[in-house]
């Protein structure tokens, strides 16, 4: 899904950083990809390498650290590990467990030069 | 171009009928190529000099939910409530809101804003009705973002208390993760789908607060088994509410105008003129 998008708005936040804190190329960009965040990562791979080119960050390494998924289930007050949206608690089996944690996309890091 | 649905960026139009103006240009997408383009080894950094590190720290969707937050506050201004409607190609979407919007002129403004990769079909149809549309062409991409909604805003909606319908493009995936600035999605699933699409696109059903569930004139000829669809919807969503509708013989109709009168009530109660201190409202570039 839409990670045309995703690498567009990974450029322009390239972009703003670059307004603040002129450089010259982007080595490495360091993601922090929630597990729960339902993007898929050689689709977003792709698209990067097409976004960049011309720009500063082209070429540049796309660092993705995953973010475990976590969850609070309410029908059995547990915090889970969660390892797909929607699904059932791992302790108790009922649904609904509420996502805490893991279904971000940030931009950690540039590495630059 | 995205390797999975085949969204892009770029050539965004938009179209306000009368005049059929086009204005290529006029509109920078959400994400779209800012700043100078970079001329490789123009100045500084050759090649071995050390690299340092910027801590960013930047949600990627940030961009597009802060143009959904001045959105949503342009419109509380207003009294306007907004909604998003959302689902895969041909669910309905235009044919209940040429219906909806025939039950509801004069008796509140009405405003539709149409979101299509290609031609302005579906805003000729709401304007054949006498209420004002906006056809936005997306071109290559999937979904309607925040910026394109109020790139349009200020032209289609000066009246108070107004209900505006924003459909979104036909696909049941990309529009779930871009907040407009709506006050709620209504997703629309048509029996003709098969009853497993709450499991098989779960992102959109967890982000409406109302299923329409439409085209049961054809319950007779599908197997589609309501109860197992409106089961599976609330497993993704528990307060997920139901209606069942049809566009073609108007069945559900007035539960779903009943609903629509409550929600735009809430948002005249709501809303009104922005407090000192709170951003300024969005005005025509
Ligand atoms: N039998 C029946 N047909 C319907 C109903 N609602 C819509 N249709 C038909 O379904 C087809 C698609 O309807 P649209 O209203 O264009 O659907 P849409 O969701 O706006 O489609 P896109 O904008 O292309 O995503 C048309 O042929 C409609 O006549 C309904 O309740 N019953
Ligand atoms: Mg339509
Ligand atoms: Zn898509
Ligand atoms: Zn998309
Ligand atoms: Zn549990």
């Amino acid at each position: 899904m839409h990670e045309m998008s995703l690498a567009e708005s990974i450029r322009e936040i390239v972009d703003d950083a670059r307004k603040q804190n002129p450089f010259v190329r982007v080595r490495t960009i360091v993601l922090a990809l929630g597990e729960l965040a339902a993007v898929e990562p050689d689709s977003l791979r792709f698209c990067f390498e097409a976004v960049m080119t011309g720009g500063p960050a082209e070429g540049a390494e796309l660092r993705i650290e995953e973010v475990p998924g976590q969850g609070y289930c309410p029908a059995c007050a547990s915090s889970v590990a969660l390892h797909a949206l929607y699904d059932a608690c791992p302790a108790c089996g009922a649904y609904g467990v509420e996502v805490t944690g893991g279904n971000r996309m940030q931009v950690l890091e540039l590495e630059v030069e | 171009m995205c390797g999975v649905c085949g969204c892009g960026a770029g050539e965004v139009r938009i179209e306000e009928g009368e005049a059929d103006v086009l204005r290529p240009g006029a509109y920078r997408p959400v994400t779209g190529r800012s700043g100078a383009a970079f001329v490789p080894g123009r100045k500084g950094g050759q090649e071995g000099e050390r690299t340092r590190r910027l801590r960013v720290e930047r949600d990627i969707l940030a961009t597009n939910d802060a143009e959904a937050g001045a959105n949503r506050r342009w419109l509380a201004a207003r009294r306007t409530l907004a909604l998003n409607l959302v689902s895969s190609p041909g669910a309905g979407k235009t044919s209940l809101l040429v219906r909806t919007v025939e039950a509801l002129r004069g008796r509140m403004p009405l405003a539709v804003i149409e979101g299509d990769q290609q031609t302005s079909f579906d805003a000729e149809r709401i304007r054949a009705t006498g209420v004002p549309a906006v056809q936005i062409n997306t071109g290559k991409g999937c979904h309607l973002d925040a910026r394109m909604v109020g790139r349009v805003l200020p032209g289609l909606l000066p009246a108070e208390g107004a209900v505006l319908f924003i459909e979104n493009v036909g696909n049941l995936v990309c529009p779930a993760a871009f907040d407009l600035g709506e006050a709620a999605k209504v997703v629309v699933l048509s029996v003709t789908e098969g009853d497993d699409k709450p499991l098989k696109y779960p992102d959109m059903f967890a982000a409406a607060g109302l299923m329409l569930l439409n085209k049961i004139d054809l319950l007779p000829y599908v197997d589609f088994d309501v109860e197992r669809a409106i089961g599976f919807a609330r497993r993704i969503n528990p307060r997920l509410e139901v209606l069942q509708v049809s566009a073609r013989t108007g069945a559900g109709l007035d539960a779903w105008l009943v609903w629509l009168e409550a929600r735009g009530r809430e948002a005249g109660r709501a809303g009104g003129p922005l407090a000192a201190g709170q951003e300024a409202p969005r005005s025509c570039c």
